[in-house]
């Protein structure tokens, strides 16, 4: 038996790595590739979780996570197209329009 | 008794309905509600008078304000002899004016502020001759310079009118800041600020002393003191004296009704109502006389130089005012009183006389300069009967009132127990010649001789004022002649009503006669009655030797004695001397260190600091936010790694 | 040796899942970190494997590396920038984002070490999903318990497809041609 602390600790590394490539690279594609790593890093843990509670429902929020997960990548890539589109310009911090 | 109540409250409600609805709904009839309100309150008072006359006597609480474990204060009435006469002259006198306004003020635009003002005013004298303790007492005193304020500043739009209203309201000021303190004092010392309490127990400090600066005087002088600066502000007495004769800028009725009977009366009023305190304190009493004699001695030397006929009139009633303090300094309260209510009604008829010759040199530029009028006998008749009848009153002619009331001040003050008696007897007797000529100085350069002023008027004749005018001024000649016969001494045959009215309130004055004359009592009033009579003839013969008869004399005292008749004609230099030392410091500190200073270095630096501070902290915060979001997400896990940090360590 | 054989595949998989993540955030090729990303699906997937979630490896599968990873291909061809390869690819500031992320990894590890994992409560055994499988088990949870939160997410999937679809269509000006 693999200690469920094991599996938190791989969701951990995966999540500040996401955190890591969210804040530091200015692809906007692949920002949001980033995010989804995040999203894996808590399903991982989620799922440790509910095997060791044996509770169903963890599980089942992994289901619906996986769900926004698919929805926001789609909402977010269109607009990334949109942006696209207008600007031409995919890299994040050459957008300062809300600099106050 | 209750009904005295009503007393005060219809002017009060007169007033506020004509303040209100004066401008639209009333305006040339704006003075109905006020006059019947006041004649109402004259029937009342008058009822109230003749009740007191067969011995009743009531003191009750209206309305509690403010009921706080020992403290007490309400608004309530004490109706005493003394009390009752205020109202009765108050009401009277009011009332009378009110009608005389009708005429005087027609053509204002402002009519119904006027009547409301002068109604207000009628409530606040009413509610503090009525009162039954002090802080109501000190209401009234604040509501009467209020409605003083008012109506000489009537017409605000002229400079000097302005002025002169912020003049009396400031002097005032001076004189009610001793007088809150007096107040505060007294409920110190007794715990409580209604009358009878106070009264009654007056006697307990008749020996507490207390520490002031280092000297040890009784509790009873400072509070009288303290009280007595009130009433120097109030009625004008020196050092507060300087606003009077500035407030003639008011209309006319306003000098008869406020300056001349009633508010300047309050501080006699009040000295007299708290006479158990003045004589428990020899300083006090002391304080009083000088007050009185000093400023009746000044004012009766000023007179003579003005020009202008309300000026003289202002300070006739200085020295009559200052007349009524001598009493009291010598422990005649009730001959105090009995001058005050003399003097109310030839003083009022005084200056309704001269604002019904203003009336009719109107179109002069200056109608009060005597120098244009003259020979207005044969153009006035009804105005000139009734001002020589008030100038011989006041000149003390025997018959009149004035002789009856001047007469026994003189006499007490001489026969006083306190040592200064006879100086107090010796001025008001000098005073007495000094009255009678620059009052006559008045009548005959008004009404006798040729009239002066035919170019400033434009060829137009001087006329007689209509009847509203003229009728008020007979009703107050007969009242300057018969009010003195209810205190015709013993002396003369009479049994001095006044004095046994109003002997359970004041008590009666201690003689003592000088050695030798104890038997001869009678004797010596007598002579000095005759003196002061003397005194009043030859001011009357000589008035007429200079205006009438060798014109030439006017130019007498200007050219051999310049600097006397500069000092005097510039009223002793006392509005320099307070400019000086009190208006420009005052000035001065207002404008360099307080605004100067306290004001735009603290206050502003504070309130223009603060936001400023706020302002620059916000711009430097405004930098975090760059637009480009990854920075926020860097903040933001910055913050989740700090929180953690905070939890783990913890 | 029982216990021995999941320890090495639970390591490898650890080890892959995370070279494969950081490489994909610090790739230069938007189409490699994809395909980087692809590996570790694959690989996340097993590990669901391993902890008897067989329908959810599945699902991820499906989804994930089927759906979504496809989506971002399109999207990366449809952009197909050839600058991008000279350009810097790491904010200005990456210094102090890696430094954050490691402080919250060590704060987070130093908390983690007192876990203590809580006594069963449900009743998802292992024999229970050898007999009834996992997908009947977790659909039973689904549409009994959690229904509501099904319909919603449903909802808010059609709400994704039509918002997609609403951003990216051609506007049509008055008088332009189709």
């Amino acid at each position: 038996m693999i200690p469920i602390s094991w599996y938190l600790v791989l969701s951990l590394f995966l999540f500040v790595i996401g955190a890591f490539g969210f804040i530091a690279r200015r692809n906007v594609i692949i920002m949001l590739m980033c995010i989804e790593i995040m999203l894996n890093a808590v399903n991982i843990s989620l799922v440790a979780l509910g095997k060791g509670l044996q509770h169903t429902a963890a599980h089942v929020l992994v289901f619906f996570v996986i769900a926004v997960a698919a929805a926001e990548a789609a909402i977010g890539l269109a607009l990334v197209v949109l942006l696209f589109k207008k600007t031409r310009e995919v890299h994040m911090d050459e957008f300062r329009t809300l600099k106050g | 008794m209750r009904y005295v109540v009503w007393i005060p409250l219809l002017p009060l409600i007169a007033a506020t309905i004509t303040l209100l609805f004066g401008k639209w709904w009333f305006r040339k009839q704006s003075h109905w509600l006020p006059c019947a309100a006041v004649f109402g309150s004259f029937l009342l008072s008058f009822k109230a008078l003749l009740e007191v006359i067969d011995g009743a006597r009531a003191n009750f609480d209206l309305y509690s304000w403010v009921i706080a474990d020992t403290f007490r204060v309400a608004v309530g009435f004490q109706i005493d002899p003394l009390s009752v006469m205020m109202l009765a002259m108050v009401t009277c006198l009011s009332f009378l004016i009110h009608v005389y306004s009708i005429g005087y003020m027609e053509d204002d635009p402002g009519y119904y502020r006027f009547f409301a003002y002068i109604s207000l005013f009628t409530f606040s004298m009413l509610m503090l001759v009525s009162s039954n303790n002090f802080l109501q007492l000190f209401f009234g005193w604040e509501a009467v310079g209020l409605c003083s304020y008012l109506l000489i500043g009537f017409w605000y739009q002229k400079k000097s009118a302005a002025d002169a209203a912020k003049k009396a309201f400031i002097v005032n000021r001076f004189g009610d800041f001793g007088f809150a303190l007096g107040v505060f004092l007294v409920f110190l010392t007794f715990g409580t600020i209604y009358y009878e309490p106070v009264f009654a127990r007056v006697h307990e400090i008749a020996h507490t002393t207390v520490n002031l600066f280092g000297h040890e005087i009784l509790l009873a002088t400072l509070i009288a003191v303290l009280l007595f600066c009130g009433a120097m502000g109030k009625s004008a007495q020196f050092p507060l004296h300087v606003w009077l004769p500035d407030a003639m800028e008011g209309p006319t009725p306003v000098s008869a009704l406020i300056h001349a009977a009633t508010m300047v009366t309050a501080g006699v009023f009040m000295v007299s109502r708290c006479h158990e305190l003045f004589e428990l304190s020899n300083v006090a009493m002391a304080v009083v006389a000088a007050a009185g004699t000093f400023t009746c001695f000044m004012a009766a030397t000023i007179a003579p130089t003005q020009f202008d006929i309300k000026r003289v009139i202002a300070y006739s009633t200085l020295s009559q005012l200052g007349y009524m303090f001598m009493a009291c300094g010598v422990g005649a309260f009730a001959a105090g009183m009995f001058h005050l209510f003399t003097h109310a009604y030839f003083k009022a008829l005084l200056f309704l006389g001269a604002g019904s010759v203003m009336h009719a040199m109107h179109h002069a530029p200056d109608p009060t300069d005597m120098r244009y009028m003259g020979g207005l006998k044969k153009y006035m008749p009804a105005t000139f009967w009734t001002f020589l009848i008030a100038s011989l009153s006041i000149s003390g002619v025997p018959g009149l009132a004035g002789f009856f009331s001047k007469d026994e001040i003189l006499w007490s003050a001489f026969a006083s127990v306190y040592p200064w008696g006879k100086i107090v007897w010796l001025v008001g007797t000098l005073v007495a010649g000094l009255t009678a000529f620059y009052s006559f100085r008045v009548v005959f350069m008004t009404f006798y001789g040729e009239f002066r002023g035919r170019e400033v008027l434009h060829g137009h004749e001087p006329h007689e004022s209509p009847k509203v005018m003229t009728i008020p001024l007979m009703i107050l000649a007969v009242g300057a002649v018969v009010t003195g016969w209810i205190g015709i001494p013993h002396v003369l045959g009479g049994e001095n009503h006044f004095a046994e009215f109003m002997k359970p309130v004041l008590g009666h004055p201690h003689f003592h006669l000088p050695h030798g004359w104890e038997e001869k009592e009678a004797l010596l009033e007598l002579l000095l009655m005759g003196v002061s009579t003397a005194m009043g003839l030859l001011g009357i013969y000589v008035a007429y030797l200079v205006y009438l008869k060798r014109p030439e004399l006017q130019r007498l005292v200007p050219t051999r004695w310049p600097w006397l008749y500069r000092y005097l004609y510039r009223k002793w230099y006392w509005d320099e001397i307070y400019h000086f030392f009190i208006v420009r410091p005052t000035l001065f500190t207002a404008r360099h260190i307080i605004q100067g200073v306290a004001d735009s270095v603290a206050i502003e630096g504070v309130v223009n600091g603060v936001p400023d501070l706020i302002r620059r902290g916000g711009e430097g915060l405004r930098r975090l936010q760059n637009g480009v979001v990854q920075t926020y997400a860097l903040i933001m896990a910055t913050g989740a790694a700090v929180v953690i940090l905070l939890i783990y360590l913890f | 040796m029982e216990g021995l054989l999941p320890k090495l595949v639970f390591v490898y998989l650890g080890i892959v899942l995370v070279a494969t993540s950081i490489l994909v955030v610090t790739n230069r090729n938007a189409v490699h970190a994809v395909l980087w990303m692809l590996v570790m699906f694959l690989h996340q997937a097993v590990l669901f494997i391993m902890l008897d979630a067989e329908f959810l490896a599945a699902v991820q599968i499906i989804v994930y590396a089927g759906a979504v990873l496809v989506l971002f291909l399109f999207v990366v061809y449809m952009i197909n920038l050839r600058t991008e390869l000279r350009l810097h690819n790491f904010t200005v500031f990456w210094p102090g984002a890696l430094l954050v992320s490691i402080a919250l990894l060590l704060l987070s590890v130093q908390a983690i070490k007192a876990f203590r994992p809580a006594p069963p409560v449900g009743d998802m055994t292992t024999e229970k999903i050898v007999k009834l499988g996992h997908a009947k088990l977790l659909g039973r949870a689904l549409f009994t318990e959690h229904v509501l939160a099904f319909e919603a997410v449903g909802v808010l999937l059609l709400v994704a497809v039509l918002g997609a679809v609403v951003l990216t269509r051609r506007i049509r000006l008055k008088g332009e041609g189709v």
